[in-house]
């Protein structure tokens, strides 16, 4: 019993060793030196100062943006030290009211139609409370407001959405999209030209 | 439509392609036959011996071994609390986290330990990076070997006969991490790392967002960790929305990978065990009852999600239900993440649960009340299975008029109690903790959500904590004295419960001799085998759960037809 | 015994009733756990009723009474159908204790005889058993000769020989001797006779559960644990979700989905099974061995008796070059006149049927009758002019060549070919000269060969024992149609034949009758001793025919696979059954609180009351109505085991969903229409 006890000891201190030091060690120091951009977790620089990263998603609420996803992250949303879904259940009348009071906000910053129908990622909140992408309808959608509020033809925005649609990884994996921060950064870049 | 089925299909065709070699090299892993890697692992396995005071080649009685196994996990979760308790003085801590409390730190450790990596912490901000390193890391892979090191002994009590001998359980455990776990985690992080899943010490980084806000982005050892995530069919994610934050699964390909790598080893587990019984056919036919299982799963939760929800989806483009979905996987990559992570008692999400339809959230929680046996977690599926192999066997196997046996062994009292025991331990604690959880007040706190969705809240957390899943309907406050301590409690129940009585079966197979089989006996390779194997996990399941699942997911489905909202 | 068939008389069935209620006791039902769930749920549910009789209550009290009456009815349903199985049992129990009363014995005690209570003999006690006595005990003839009246024990009216010495010496109390006397050597105490054993036996007092009952219930009770789990939370979640549901629903809700029809039944399957093995006449010294019998992989059988009719017959003559047929058949003839044994018979008969030749009178032809001895191995007469031997082909080799002659080529020849298919040569020879051989045969029973078929479509291989020559066991082999022999057999060799099979995995079974067979009968998994054999094989083995029918054994394994049948398939179909009670409760739980749940109500049961109460009746009907399936056993085939199976599943898997579906909207209608809803 006792042999059994300082054996299992042993053998516990020797695989923490391996499997917890020296393996997450190794892949950080492979990492590094391999892929020290994806590592560090693939920031993007606005004047060498970081902006923020490529695979997070970043609040914008101006009218000059594109919108990313509601956000249940941290207080404000799109806290990358928090992240969180809403946890609303199907029949959340939280929820319900959410999605309402999101499908009028969108109509109204954007000057839609009641006929026209919202994309729902654009009024849903993703798992991650972090998503960096919207839907290339939910992108489009926001076109006429961009155009307007930074004094851009309709159709260069156009363009640059359509420059920006991630299509289906290898084909056909996941979904069609547009990387927010992405965009907005190349909105930024095209408007100071 | 079809980009989703066809995803579906290269998911399929890929597992099989990948399990199926893994299961031949696992078969002679465990048997200690010789492979290519002799070279290169061989000479690892005998220093942590020597370095260890072990004799691998000892072989021990089902008695030992599980005390071997019992003692070995309780030290390994003492040492996840003393981590958890120390962090705040121990290395890489850069953003100098407190010491965890003990009724979460006890709930972590348990939950580690037993593979189930429920998380009623978040992450990045109670965890330090040596935390998360040396202890839930390190858990990650003792679990996961674990329970490998159970299913296979299991496999040789159905394989050897007249002996008391079921294997070492020590040597069980060095090979399963040394030649399976950690060399396919190196790759697989490689992976991750290429597509974007960040891997480092640093502390964490405020930048100055594009419309002038401050987004402070945490970071981490995340791949390393990510990869055995999956692999050992853990689920306890890095960051507190798992697989869903883009630091852990950044790109559809990642998302692929990861599901793949959640059923990779349970399913190269039935494969091995198709070798190591020198019959594939039998392996085979468990891997077929299961994905049977798994495509109705996958489908019924995909149909569900798309069909989405009428009362927020109206004034809505198609898909409806992106709530708690992120942009880059899509409807499939989520539906199947979904299906993967609750069929394979991995519980790391990409999807909020919580936010699925209510038959699409019903998928998971029954896969998990089914006893984790659809793929199931690395050994512990295929060793649960074989509890209703048992079942199965046994009352099917009288209507040909022989007891009851498998592989030539016969299915008599003690194997009946055992697997009884083993199915009935989980079901219980899952009904008996939701039920204690609705009538005390500590219990209803925690509900993010009311009416049936509430209830459903409440019997996922126990389903996922009975069945080692570790994932949640995350609405529900778990970090809670309450519930700490009751899903500590349940996680507990639900792997020692079920790991003694398997251990005690291998243990009296391995001592029974083997009947040759003729045309008299039950044949457990065809196809109504298949069926009635799947029929027999359903209807226990079904039958078990019925009447709280109709208070749950079915009556909220019934009423959100109705347009009904609490 | 055993041989009225009549399986529901009047007054078994009266009894059955009354044993029923006695079978309330608490103490005995706690050995069902299935059914003492329902007791106890029977009590709860009365209970409410009394409470709401004296104190008045809102609820339905019609209702609530209706339910605790099915309840009731669930737990009398289950054992009275264990009641009319022990039935039959206990009448023949009755019958038998009859002869065994007040039997008095001439115990010998100091070479005289004294007469004393039977009761009072023990083991070594030696009798004298007279005709018109009882014999008082178990025993061995030590003395003399008699013929006894078995018939209170075998049911056989036709009065058997018991000797001393040799196979026949063994006797059993409650028979009677008819003729003669004997002096028979007490081998049981008093209690332990076959006699005592057969009652309790029959009587299913001492029943122990058989190994495969036990696992079967724990599974029982796995699964009532889980429903009882299942229901008793469903309390609280319905709280939860602002549903009421009273007690008594639940107790209904739980009943319907234990496994109370194969609870119910169990036992009686399990003691119908013994019945059928008694009722052709096979005694089983536990419930263990007839299971065993169901798993049966390796049958080894006698030779003799059972593949072949007891004893060879001449069925050809050879006569050497020269020698004219009637020569040869007139002499073999006449060297059988006097030879009693069967095959000497026969080789009279052949000679008479195909050569006409009468019967001759031996004492009119002066003959001096020579009989077989173990010295020379060879029969035959002495005449005044010649000298006749028959014998096998070295004795009468040996004898021809001290008289300076041999066997002629064409007689070796025919001696060597019947040797290969099987058949035994006689040679015959007059004096030095060798007149030809006859071919003596082993006739293969009817319609065993289409038995041994069956045997191995049911999985069971078959093998031949006998003391032949490998040649002549080759060649019967073959034509009987068995899968494997085991020629030149000895005792040991039997022994240790059985423990090969059984080494690799596999059950034997075996039939015996003699002492030196005791060793293999015991090593044997299922080990029939028939009943005229020695006490000492009789002991050895865990079944005895009373027929003495070595055939019996493949009965006997059919039997045992029905029990396993029978237990499978009501299961099966006792599980089934909830899916289609769920479809009738879950909804009338539910609906009045959610209405939306009305659409699971597929059977349209009128109100949730009559879907609960239909439910609850089907579930107490169904006991009753399979009562006879589980006395009769599940019909058996001997087909493969896939077949089968899927057989089985069709009817008791697919029958077990569909029919409480029909029978339950039936009962609804009924309840509707007689208006107790």
């Amino acid at each position: 019993m006792w042999k059994q006890i300082t054996s299992a000891l042993r053998l516990l201190i020797l695989l923490t060793v391996v499997t917890g030091i020296a393996y997450p060690l190794a892949m950080t120091g492979v990492a590094q030196a391999i892929f020290p951009e994806q590592a560090n977790g693939s920031l993007v620089y606005v004047n060498d100062k970081p902006t923020g990263s490529i695979l997070l998603g970043q609040n914008f609420t101006t009218a000059k943006y594109f919108h990313s996803r509601p956000s249940s992250a941290g207080t404000d949303g799109y806290d990358a030290a928090g992240s969180s879904g809403s946890n609303l259940g199907p029949t959340s009348k939280k929820l319900v009211d959410t999605v309402k009071d999101n499908i009028e906000k969108v109509r109204s910053e954007n000057q839609l139609e009641e006929s026209v129908s919202i994309p729902s990622d654009l009024v849903m909140a993703s798992a991650s409370g972090l998503d960096p992408d919207i839907s290339p309808e939910a992108a489009y959608l926001q076109v006429n407001r961009i155009a307007n509020e930074r004094g851009i033809s309709e159709n260069e925005v156009r363009r640059l959405v359509t420059s920006h649609v991630q299509v289906r990884q290898l084909g056909f994996l996941g979904a069609e999209r547009v990387n927010v921060l992405a965009l907005n950064m190349a909105l930024d870049r095209l408007a100071s030209k | 439509m079809i980009t989703d089925v066809l995803l579906f299909i290269v998911f399929f065709v890929l597992l099989l392609l990948m399990a199926w070699p893994l299961g031949r090299y696992m078969a002679k892993v465990y048997s200690g036959e010789r492979t290519m890697f002799d070279t290169i692992f061989l000479p690892m396995e005998k220093t942590l011996y020597r370095l260890a005071g072990i004799d691998g080649a000892q072989e021990m009685n089902w008695r030992q071994y599980a005390g071997g196994l019992l003692i070995f996990n309780i030290l390994g979760m003492a040492a996840v609390v003393a981590i958890q308790e120390l962090q705040a003085i121990l290395p890489w801590n850069p953003e100098g986290l407190a010491a965890v409390p003990f009724d979460l730190a006890f709930n972590t450790a348990a939950s580690f330990m037993t593979n189930t990596n429920w998380q009623a912490y978040s992450g990045e901000t109670t965890m330090s990076y040596f935390t998360q390193m040396a202890a839930l890391t390190v858990q990650n892979f003792l679990s996961a070997a674990t329970g490998m090191a159970v299913a296979v002994a299991l496999v040789r009590g159905l394989t050897r006969k007249n002996t008391k001998h079921i294997g070492n359980f020590w040597s069980d455990m060095v090979r399963s991490i040394i030649w399976i776990l950690l060399p396919l985690s190196i790759v697989v992080s490689m992976l991750f790392m290429q597509q974007g899943v960040i891997q480092n010490l640093s502390p964490y980084v405020t930048v100055d967002t594009l419309e002038g806000g401050q987004q402070t982005i945490a970071m981490g050892p995340v791949a390393s960790q990510e990869a055995i995530k999956e692999l050992g069919t853990n689920g306890g994610g890095f960051f507190n929305t798992n697989s869903a934050h883009p630091f852990e699964n950044p790109t559809p390909l990642t998302n692929l990978v990861q599901v793949l790598s959640i059923f990779l080893i349970p399913t190269g587990m039935v494969f091995m065990f198709g070798n190591m019984v020198k019959d594939r056919r039998q392996g085979y036919a468990i891997l077929a009852a299961m994905l049977l299982l798994f495509s109705v799963s996958l489908g019924g939760l995909y149909a569900s999600e798309i069909y989405g929800n009428p009362i927020t989806g109206h004034g809505l483009s198609e898909p409806t239900n992106m709530e708690g979905k992120d942009m880059r996987f899509g409807t499939n990559g989520s539906a199947l993440f979904a299906a993967v992570t609750t069929a394979a008692s991995c519980g790391a999400v990409n999807t909020m649960h919580d936010s699925l339809t209510p038959l699409g959230g019903m998928v998971p929680m029954l896969q998990m009340m089914l006893g984790e046996v659809v793929i199931g977690g690395v050994g512990a599926g295929l060793y649960g299975m074989m509890m209703f192999i048992m079942l199965t066997v046994f009352v099917v196997g009288l209507m040909v008029g022989r007891t009851p046996e498998y592989l030539g062994k016969k299915i008599e009292a003690n194997e009946m109690k055992m697997a009884i025991i083993a199915i009935l331990i989980p079901a219980v604690t899952v009904l008996f903790g939701s039920a204690i959880s609705v009538i005390t007040e500590a219990g209803l706190a925690g509900l993010n959500n009311t009416g049936p969705h509430g209830l459903s809240e409440i019997l996922y957390a126990f389903a996922s904590a009975a069945g080692n899943n570790g994932s949640a309907f995350a609405g529900l406050s778990a970090n809670t004295l309450y519930y700490n301590l009751m899903i500590a409690v349940g996680v507990l129940i639900g792997r020692f419960g079920v790991i003694i009585p398997v251990l005690a079966i291998a243990g009296s197979l391995a001592e029974k001799r083997v009947s040759p089989p003729g045309p008299g006996t039950f044949p457990t390779t065809g196809s109504l085998f298949v069926l009635l194997l799947a029929g027999i996990v359903v209807m226990v399941g079904a039958l078990t759960f019925l009447p709280a699942l109709s208070l749950g997911p079915i009556i909220e489905h019934l009423l959100m037809l109705q347009g009904m909202t609490f | 015994m055993g041989t009225n068939s009549n399986g529901f008389n009047k007054k078994i069935l009266i009894t059955a009733c009354r044993e029923a209620l006695y079978k309330l006791n608490p103490k005995v039902q706690v050995r069902n756990p299935v059914m003492f769930i329902v007791l106890i749920g029977s009590l709860l549910t009365t209970g409410f009723v009394l409470r709401d009789a004296f104190q008045g209550s809102a609820g339905n009290t019609t209702f609530a009474l209706q339910i605790t009456v099915w309840l009731w009815f669930t737990v009398l349903f289950a054992n009275f159908a264990e009641a009319i199985a022990e039935g039959r049992g206990k009448a023949q129990a009755q019958a038998l204790r009859q002869t065994r009363t007040q039997t008095q014995a001439k115990k010998i005690i100091h070479d005289k005889p004294q007469v004393v209570e039977a009761a009072s003999l023990r083991k070594g006690d030696i009798v004298l058993v007279e005709p018109g006595d009882l014999i008082p005990s178990d025993g061995e003839v030590i003395e003399g000769m008699a013929t006894v009246d078995e018939s209170a024990v075998t049911g056989e009216s036709a009065p058997v020989i018991r000797e001393s010495g040799g196979d026949k010496s063994s006797v059993t109390g409650g028979t009677r001797v008819l003729s003669d006397w004997i002096k028979v050597a007490v081998t049981a105490n008093p209690g332990e006779t076959f006699l005592d054993r057969m009652i309790s036996l029959v009587e299913g007092a001492k029943r122990q559960k058989t190994p495969n009952e036990i696992a079967l219930t724990i599974l029982l009770v796995g699964l009532t644990i889980v429903f009882l789990a299942a229901v008793a939370t469903l309390y609280p979640y319905a709280n939860y979700s602002g549903v009421s549901i009273s007690i008594t629903v639940l107790v209904a809700l739980l009943v319907c989905l234990i496994p109370t029809t194969i609870g119910g039944l169990l036992s009686a399957i399990g003691i119908a099974g013994m019945d059928r093995l008694l009722k052709r006449n096979v005694l089983a010294m536990s419930g263990r061995a007839v299971e065993a019998a169901g798993d049966v992989d390796v049958l080894l059988l006698d030779k003799t008796g059972t593949i072949t009719l007891g004893n060879r017959m001449a069925t050809e003559f050879i006569p050497a070059a020269g020698v004219s047929m009637e020569a040869l058949a007139d002499a073999a003839q006449i060297a059988s006149l006097a030879d009693e044994t069967p095959e000497g018979r026969s080789i009279v008969v052949l000679a008479k049927q195909k050569y006409n030749l009468r019967e001759r009178d031996l004492t009119t032809l002066e003959a001096e009758f020579i009989p077989f001895s173990a010295h020379t191995r060879m029969s035959g007469v002495n005449l005044k002019d010649k000298v006749i031997r028959k014998g096998s082909v070295d004795a009468i080799q040996k004898y021809v060549r001290e008289k300076g002659s041999e066997l002629p080529e064409n007689v070796k020849f025919a001696c060597e070919g019947i040797a290969k298919s099987g058949g035994t040569p006689l040679v015959v020879t007059e004096g030095s000269k060798v007149l030809g051989a006859i071919h003596l045969k082993d006739v293969i029973k009817g319609g065993i060969k289409e038995r041994f078929k069956e045997l191995r479509q049911m999985g069971i291989k078959t093998v031949m024992i006998t003391g032949d020559n490998p040649l002549t066991a080759a060649a019967i082999a073959a034509e009987a149609g068995v899968d494997d022999f085991m020629a030149e057999a000895t005792p040991e060799g039997k022994l240790a034949l059985i423990r090969e099979y059984q080494e690799k995995g596999m059950l034997v079974a075996m039939t015996g009758d003699g002492t030196n067979d005791a060793p293999a009968l015991a090593q044997a998994d299922v080990g029939v001793a028939m009943n005229s054999g020695t006490q000492a094989a009789k002991e050895a083995g865990n079944m005895v025919d009373l027929d003495s029918n070595p055939t019996k054994l493949i009965e006997i394994v059919e039997i045992g696979k029905q029990l396993l049948m029978t237990r499978g398939s009501l299961t099966t179909f006792s599980i089934a059954n909830d899916v289609a009670k769920y479809f009738a409760i879950i909804p009338a739980l539910f609906s009045v609180a959610y209405p939306a749940f009305g659409v699971f109500n597929i059977m349209r049961l009128s109100t949730p009351e009559s879907a609960i109460l239909s439910a609850v009746i089907f579930n107490a009907l169904i006991i009753i109505a399979l009562v006879p399936l589980a006395l009769r056993g599940v019909a058996y085939q001997p087909l493969g085991a896939d077949i089968i199976l899927r057989r089985n599943l069709i009817i008791y898997g697919l029958g077990g969903l569909v029919a409480p579906f029909l029978g339950i909207k039936l009962i609804d209608i009924l309840l509707v229409a007689l208006h107790l809803v």
